[in-house]
């Protein structure tokens, strides 16, 4: 392949992978307060609808993509109310929330779909966009791309360098020692929790709001799951969620540039690609690290206070 | 007296009972695979539908977003059982449940769209839309400048291969030259993926769109990059007016109230039907201004020559992709072959897996 048809499928695995990348930011700071949300497909939909309700009512796309994470949030708050108050199983409640929001988004988006709303478009940044190879793949996006550039780095200085970032990872590590310690546990996953909720809602924005401009039911098309299985694909490490969400992202991209080129090989076998990738990615890094990376209570409840 | 009286009584019930048949109701109901909105597949139908509901004595209602299989049958059971004269499926999914369900309810009228099996109480149709896509083809062919038009196509069974078959026999009756690349997604409604698609095929340097699923993703991609796109079901040029030169559409109004007039007279039989561009039930959506006289007239006149039967499209010699002649000089290839179509013809890239 030469170098014209390589660069627009990099800058093409940059965009597909936003979403997926903002949506497992979320699932690692959900992750490492210790409370497992399975329900980032249904948290995502429900951004990807609120954004484009919120952008088609006040025509602004800045209110629409903070009105998804806000919707988010609401959406995650619930899985905490299960998790934090009442004890549930993080696993079950997770599985629900993704089915109690792609069912809710498709009966309250109903009247929407078909519809177009405004939203972000490629912003190509000065000088910047210039650099050869480089800036195309990376510069000529919209802004909400060039917003995940500075998460990552964000997110690993809260959660690493940080005391609040400290005190969050001990609740998800060894919640009893650090009651002990004298940390209010369950804030600090509440804040796990709905932090990531509004990162996933965000996730979930950029679907209707720059990926297309348009409503449907299951828009997210299982991207929420993709990004559960990234989380331990990048070792809970923000910076390695980049790389996993980019190198999916660039392979939803090759196989429908694959088949553009002119392949012979099967429609069917290259629409396997990113699944299969899934698969491999999950069984090579159990290989090679175990689950020694994941945090130690994730998924387990707080023993109720005395 | 008394015979008077008889005949009166006579005669009040006689005309009560033609006052009532004049007016029962005919029940219609009709089953939708994705939620209607303002374009596309379901759509369409729905278009239809309203204008039944105009018509006197009918009454009509609909369910839409039904997902194909064991959910349909309950749809299906449910209208059945609420005694519905006549149901309409709309997609292909939803036949080998009403099969079941028609067994079960001999005296309602089943139809189903796009499928192949009937039964003593029910139909099947579909349209010749590859005559439109035939058309929409030369409308692409005549506005190309790359000599390369991408297909965003949805899935690999014979009604799409044969819509990209009859659309790259339209490109080239117009420019020889030109080849049609396809991109299967796999979906029917997917706009994110469908979008993807057609950038991936701009990407290697299509500067014509079309399109098979209902989403208006390709026709975004189009626009974004500054080319020309075709739309498909109905006018999609709303989405995309910068880009869109026409689309191949469904106007299934003409077809449905054909249906209910023989249901009402008794004259309606189950087989299947596939009528073609003469009787309306497909079409070209208006030309958009970008579309050059000469080039809207050219393709009118071909339009005319398929209403009048005289183009007949899949017309011999027509070789596939390996240059083996499919279809031999002069011979008009059967209804049943067209059916089954499962091989591209020379100038598709791509393949049928």
């Amino acid at each position: 392949m030469e170098l014209a048809i390589i660069v627009p499928l990099l800058a093409a695995a940059v965009q597909s992978g936003t979403p997926i990348l903002y949506a497992t930011l979320g699932e690692i700071v959900t992750e490492k307060s210790g409370v497992l949300n399975l329900g980032v497909e249904g948290v995502m939909i429900l951004g990807t609808l609120t954004a484009f309700v919120v952008a088609l009512t006040t025509g602004s796309p800045v209110l629409a993509f903070v009105a998804a994470g806000v919707a988010g949030t609401l959406a995650a708050a619930i899985h905490g109310m299960v998790c934090l108050w009442f004890r549930g199983n993080q696993v079950v409640s997770g599985l629900a929330l993704t089915i109690l929001g792609t069912g809710l988004a498709d009966y309250l988006g109903n009247a929407y779909v078909g519809r177009t709303a405004p939203g972000f478009s490629p912003v190509a940044l000065p000088l910047l966009s210039e650099i050869p190879i480089v800036g195309p793949i990376f510069f000529n996006h919209d802004p909400l791309v060039y917003l995940t550039y500075g998460l990552p780095p964000l997110i690993w200085y809260g959660l690493m360098r940080t005391r609040p970032g400290l005190c969050l990872r001990a609740a998800g590590e060894y919640p009893a020692a650090a009651t002990a310690a004298g940390l209010d546990v369950a804030a600090y996953r509440w804040f796990g929790i709905l932090g990531g909720g509004f990162l996933m809602g965000l996730g979930g924005a950029y679907l209707s709001l720059s990926y297309t401009h348009l409503w449907t039911n299951n828009l997210t098309g299982g991207r929420g799951w993709i990004a559960v299985a990234l989380v331990i694909f990048a070792f809970w490490r923000p910076g390695r969620a980049v790389f996993g969400a980019y190198l999916f992202g660039g392979i939803m991209a090759l196989q429908l540039r694959l088949q553009a080129s002119g392949t012979q090989l099967p429609s069917s076998l290259l629409l396997m690609l990113p699944y299969a990738l899934t698969v491999i990615v999950l069984v090579l890094s159990s290989w090679r690290r175990g689950a020694s990376e994941a945090p130690a209570a994730l998924g387990v409840n707080m023993e109720p206070a005395d | 007296m008394r015979v008077l009286q008889a005949l009166a009584v006579l005669m009040l019930c006689l005309s009560f009972s033609t006052v009532q048949a004049a007016e029962k109701e005919i029940n219609v109901g009709f089953i939708y695979v994705s939620p209607i909105g303002d374009a596309g597949w379901s759509y369409a139908h729905d278009l239809a539908r309203r204008e039944l509901d105009g018509m006197e004595g009918v009454k009509t209602s609909y369910v839409e977003a039904v997902a194909e299989g064991p959910d349909s049958e309950r749809v299906m059971l449910n209208m059945a059982r609420k005694g519905y004269d006549v149901i309409f499926a709309t997609s292909f999914g939803y036949m080998d449940p009403m099969l079941k369900v028609a067994k079960q309810f001999p005296n309602a009228k089943f139809m189903h769209c796009s499928g192949f099996k009937t039964a003593d109480n029910m139909g099947n149709y579909f349209g010749r839309m590859y005559q439109a896509r035939y058309l929409s083809g030369m409308v692409a062919g005549g506005m190309t400048r790359s000599k390369t038009i991408g297909y965003v196509a949805a899935f690999p069974i014979p009604e799409v291969i044969r819509g990209i078959n009859a659309f790259t026999l339209g490109v080239q009756a117009v420019n020889p030259e030109a080849t049609v690349r396809v991109v299967w997604t796999k979906t029917w409604y997917d706009p994110a993926t469908e979008k993807e698609a057609a950038k991936s095929l701009l990407d290697v340097g299509a500067d014509v769109i079309a399109q098979h699923q209902d989403s208006p993703g390709p026709q975004e991609a189009a626009q974004e990059k500054g080319v020309y796109s075709i739309g498909y079901n109905t006018d999609m040029s709303t989405f995309a007016p910068k880009s869109h030169l026409t689309a191949p559409i469904w106007n299934w109004a003409p077809f449905y109230r054909n249906v209910i007039e023989q249901v009402r007279n008794g004259s309606w039989k189950a087989e299947s039907v596939w009528p073609g561009i003469e009787t309306g039930i497909v079409d070209l959506a208006p030309f958009s201004a970008m579309v050059p006289k000469e080039l809207q007239d050219r393709v009118m006149a071909a339009r005319a020559d398929i209403v009048a039967g005289s183009n007949r499209i899949f017309v011999g010699p027509i070789k596939d992709q390996k240059g083996a002649v499919r279809i031999a000089a002069g011979v008009v290839a059967p209804d049943q072959d067209l059916l089954g179509m499962t091989w591209f013809v020379q100038g598709v890239v791509g393949t049928t897996e």
